[in-house]
């Protein structure tokens, strides 16, 4: 064990422009009072940055199954939504945790502030965790979300989404996200999906149809790959004391 | 080579998925040397934000993190906290005050804030107050704008507890960071 930190520190490349939205975005009405009106200062990486909590838990048992986290199974249409978590040099990122929460088959979320008028299931929570395999895979059981109503403009709905969070293996990497679901006839109204500036990469949050992953007579599955930032092409040089 | 998935909002159910019973103890509370960081997340009318979550990442009293990429070793220290927002904008978190990495830094803990209208995180840096040397020397301290370096500072708040608001938007709004 040495006793002196590293100085030297290969940081995490930045998004390309257009891949995470501008968090002063207008057409998101919650983004008036609270998006930053000062530009961020660049913080260049250094041992904080590439560093960040390798946690596995707090993930129990029925964690990655939420159609079985009460007595009775949950309404809804089965699925199994699965995929790999990589870094953008292509890496699998694994052990590491993924949270996910989402509104029940009929829209709504077991919350107590969402009151629209859509029948709560006691048979859903909607909140799970999972941790990678040493390739990156993840998978959990749950039931298709229902889109449902919000108050952002009139007769706005959000398209059917479910909530990822994602730590990846330092600071630089943490990222959260809505995963949406093919052919979504809400897509083209909905100001959150449509912040993404890049269209390529606002196709990215869309899970795609498995046939060969789907479970006869039990459940349909989407896959739903996870890009997390990758590393510098060259070390950081360090000044230091 | 796979491109990277965009950010999105937390959303306003975010303690769905991110409420954890020890989300706020990267030390227990009795730990020897425990401190109290806390404030409050307010926008841009200076309301609280009761849909937010906080979290901090940090080096242990040594200045090391549990983690590969520090060659010291680690000591088991968890370093993470997350904290959601009180309806009254209010976080709190149990940890040690962190150590000097040794790298010219000062002692910091980077923070993430999430919320309902933030489509991605914003970051910033808990600096604090009884390290002026340190902090003068600090290489990223020395990038931010004299009048605004403060934002980065907690206030003492009594014995072992510091206060760190965090001010979304308008006066007084806290410096946020790039990564
Ligand atoms: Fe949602």
């Amino acid at each position: 064990m040495t006793t002196s930190p590293p100085t030297h520190v290969r940081g995490y490349a930045p998004a390309p422009a257009g891949t995470h939205p501008n968090l002063d975005w207008p057409a998101y009405r919650s983004t008036e009072l609270r998006a930053p009106k000062h530009r961020p200062i660049l913080l260049p990486h250094r041992l904080t940055e590439v560093t960040g909590p390798l946690l596995t838990g707090p993930a129990g048992p029925a964690d990655n199954d939420l159609t079985r986290q009460h007595a009775g199974e949950p309404q809804g249409q089965r699925i199994i939504v699965f995929g790999r978590v990589l870094d953008s040099d292509g890496r699998p990122v694994p052990d590491t945790l993924v949270e996910v929460w989402q509104a029940n088959a009929a829209g709504r979320y077991a919350h107590q502030n969402d009151n629209w008028p859509a029948p709560l299931d006691p048979n859903f929570t909607g909140s799970g965790r999972v941790v990678t395999d040493s390739l990156g895979n993840y998978s959990f059981t749950t039931i298709k979300p229902g889109a449902y109503p919000w108050r952002n403009h009139h007769n706005a709905w959000r398209p059917a989404h479910i909530h990822f969070s994602l730590f990846g293996r330092a600071f630089t990497q943490r990222l959260v996200t809505q995963m949406y679901f093919p052919d979504d006839p809400l897509f083209p109204y909905d100001p959150i999906f449509n912040s993404v500036p890049d269209e390529a990469a606002r196709k990215r949050m869309i899970a795609t149809f498995d046939l060969d992953a789907t479970k006869p007579e039990w459940a349909l599955a989407y896959r739903f790959d996870i890009v997390l930032r990758g590393r510098e092409q060259t070390p950081f040089e360090e000044p230091h004391a | 080579m796979p491109e990277l998935t965009p950010s999105q909002t937390v959303g306003p159910y975010l303690a769905l998925g991110l409420t954890w019973p020890d989300g706020h103890l990267v030390v227990p509370e009795d730990a020897p040397g425990a401190i109290v960081v806390h404030g409050v997340v307010t926008d841009g009318a200076g309301e609280p934000v009761p849909d937010a979550v906080v979290e901090t990442w940090q080096a242990d009293a040594d200045g090391r993190f549990d983690h590969p990429e520090d060659p010291r070793g680690g000591s088991g220290f968890r370093g993470f906290g997350r904290c959601l927002t009180a309806p009254d904008g209010s976080w709190r978190v149990v940890s040690v005050k962190p150590g000097a990495i040794g790298d010219g830094q000062a002692p910091h803990i980077d923070v993430s804030v999430l919320a309902r209208g933030l489509l991605d995180r914003v970051v910033t840096r808990i600096y604090f107050p009884d390290e002026q040397a340190a902090n003068a020397a600090d290489p990223l301290l020395a990038t931010v704008p004299q009048e605004r370096r403060s934002t980065l500072l907690a206030v003492p708040d009594g014995p072992g507890r510091f206060r760190f608001d965090i001010r979304l938007q308008g006066e007084g709004e806290t410096v946020f960071l790039a990564v």
